[in-house]
């Protein structure tokens, strides 16, 4: 059941995205999410998925292991993109049928939705896929510093973090026993409808809970016997450090964002279209 | 009829991807009813993937070429898999851990209630499993299994799955992170779980001495391959087999060898304390005469 869940998973190649600094791939990623809401024309979908691609190549991460992180948003994409198509009214009828009206607007918003959605689930899946849980941590404990100066306690946010994202694999894989376990004994969890189903994970959620619990309180006593938080000043063995891959990938990734809003707000207004002049007619 | 028939069955995990591991390799097995086999292995050798195809839980991976029967039912078809895990008893590591009901008795109960039995049935059938654990019904059924202490709860999780009276038990450490006492007690409950509820049982353990002590047969599995089928005699006096592919000795045969290395004569093919007391005492009486 989990094993399909690949969002989250890291992908070890040792590519130079890899060794990239936590915090710039956690900016860029920002970043790049962002300035796929700014998208405004085909051109713009066409430029992202170009340097997706090309980070994916970098990267050396098989495409399917983005791919697979868009598997799990894939009916949410669809049935979002039906509803905009329907639900659009203005412009040019292209179909009519009872009720239902397909406009080249409806069309239009469709698509770019369904493309959106599909382009920013992947651009973000990059991240988990080429960064460990503990350097996302590290590089959220670092970006979060200036949010000491008003009493937030950064360290301790960090520490839960990076023990919520260790445990992110332990609870799946316990998940699967217990099932298994349950399932052994004649458990309904892979068939049946959906109240049949949830009913269904009980014998499996509670087991759970009680384990999480039970090893919560075991943590908490090993890191005691250890001093955690015995002295505010823990230094870390891994410092975080810019180096030049992280100005490239920034230049790179800033590029983007400025063609991209350019493409938004100054081409239109000195009479360039990309997209006419790429698609032309199609459109 | 055979209880169990596996033909050249493979197992790969995550195939394609830099996690990719070839867990099962051409496995042949056949496992008549009525026999105590016991599962060796290091860990990660695969003993745990073999036995989760047992009961349907892992899928085979290519039907055209393996096959897994299990009473004459094949692993592979959904039809009749609820069938097939009733009449495959599994205990799992630390079963313990499975408990979820608010009482002992409604935990041992959810298999039997799976199997869509009558009230009585299943009451009788918790009843008796109680029994056959050696817990107090009257004063352990209407208890929170979460109250219980270690040894009982992994009592309580036995007898949840020797309640749907499954015809062939599967256990997989059962004795793992027990005290002395608890152990000796779980393995007395195997024994006799062998004897009165389930006629074949297979044995997953770490230790040699239990297996020497209760299997009539030792399958052994290295990285992924079937690399020993024998009886527990043969097995071990294959000392270099053992040693390579990662396995203790049991005690008495480690005894053994420390007392032919003192010159003492005594056969390899001692696996068992008993074995080797009867042995000394054999050879004590001899000097004598």
């Amino acid at each position: 059941m989990f094993r399909d869940v690949a969002f989250g998973q890291y992908y070890p190649t040792g590519s130079p995205v890899h060794k990239l600094d936590p915090r710039t791939k956690l900016l860029l990623t920002v970043l790049f999410v962002i300035t796929i809401f700014f998208i405004k024309s085909y051109f713009g979908f066409m430029l992202t998925l170009v340097v997706l691609l090309a980070i994916v190549i970098v990267s050396r991460l098989p495409i399917v292991s983005v791919l697979k992180s868009v598997r799990g948003i894939l009916l949410i994409v669809l049935i979002s993109a039906a509803i905009n198509l329907f639900v659009i009214k203005d412009g040019e009828v292209l179909a009519h049928w009872k009720i239902f009206t397909i406009t080249k607007n409806g069309v239009h918003t469709a698509i770019k939705l369904a493309l959106r959605l599909v382009l920013v689930i992947s651009g973000a899946s990059l991240l988990p896929l080429t960064t460990t849980p503990v350097e996302l941590a590290d590089g959220l404990e670092k970006l979060m510093i200036p949010l000491k100066i008003i009493k937030v306690p950064v360290r301790d946010i960090a520490m839960i973090m990076s023990i919520a994202l260790r445990f992110v694999p332990t609870l799946f894989e316990e998940t699967q026993k217990i099932m298994n376990a349950q399932k052994a004994r004649g458990a309904a969890i892979d068939h049946g409808n959906i109240f049949k189903r949830i009913g269904a994970m009980m014998p499996v959620l509670i087991p759970l809970f009680v384990n999480s619990f039970r090893r919560a309180d075991e943590l908490s006593f090993a890191m005691d016997a250890r001093c955690y938080n015995a002295t505010d000043r823990r230094t870390k063995m891994k410092r975080l450090k810019f180096g030049w891959g992280d100005a490239v990938a920034a230049l790179f990734l800033l590029s983007y964002t400025v063609v991209i809003l350019l493409d938004r707000y100054y081409f239109k207004t000195v009479g360039i279209d990309i997209d006419l002049m790429i698609f032309g007619e199609l459109l | 009829m055979a209880a169990i028939e596996i033909k050249n069955l493979n197992f790969v995990y995550s195939a394609g991807t830099p996690f990719e591991k070839h867990a099962l390799k051409d496995i042949n097995l056949t496992i008549e009813e009525g026999s105590f086999v016991g599962v060796v292995g290091a860990t990660g050798s695969g003993k745990s993937t073999l036995i989760q195809h047992l009961n349907g839980l892992i899928k085979l991976q290519d039907k055209k070429h393996s096959s897994v029967f299990v009473n004459g039912m094949d692993a592979s078809k959904r039809a009749t898999l609820k069938k097939l895990r009733f009449e495959v008893g599994m205990v799992f590591q630390y079963p313990e851990y499975q408990l979820f009901a608010d009482t002992v008795a409604k935990d041992i109960a959810f298999g039997p209630k799976n199997m869509k039995l009558s009230k009585e049935e299943i009451d009788a059938r918790v009843a008796r499993a109680l029994e056959v654990v050696g817990l107090d019904y009257d004063k352990i059924a209407s208890r929170s299994p979460f109250d219980l202490s270690g040894g009982e709860k992994r009592r309580v999780a036995i007898a949840g799955v020797i309640a749907m009276q499954p015809k062939i038990l599967v256990l997989d450490e059962p004795v793992a992170g027990l005290d002395p006492i608890g152990r000796e007690e779980i393995l007395a409950l195997i024994k006799k779980l062998h004897e009165e509820v389930s006629p074949t049982v297979i044995l997953v353990s770490h230790n040699m001495d239990d297996i020497a002590v209760l299997a009539d047969r030792i399958v052994a599995i290295s990285d992924g391959r079937l690399v020993a089928d024998c009886s527990p005699k043969e097995f071990f006096a294959d000392r270099q087999l053992v040693k390579d592919i990662g396995l203790d000795l049991p005690m008495a045969a480690r005894i053994t060898d420390a007392l032919v290395q003192k010159g003492v004569p005594l056969s390899a093919d001692i696996v068992s304390l008993t074995e080797l007391a009867d042995a000394l005492s054999a050879l004590k009486e001899g000097a004598h005469v």
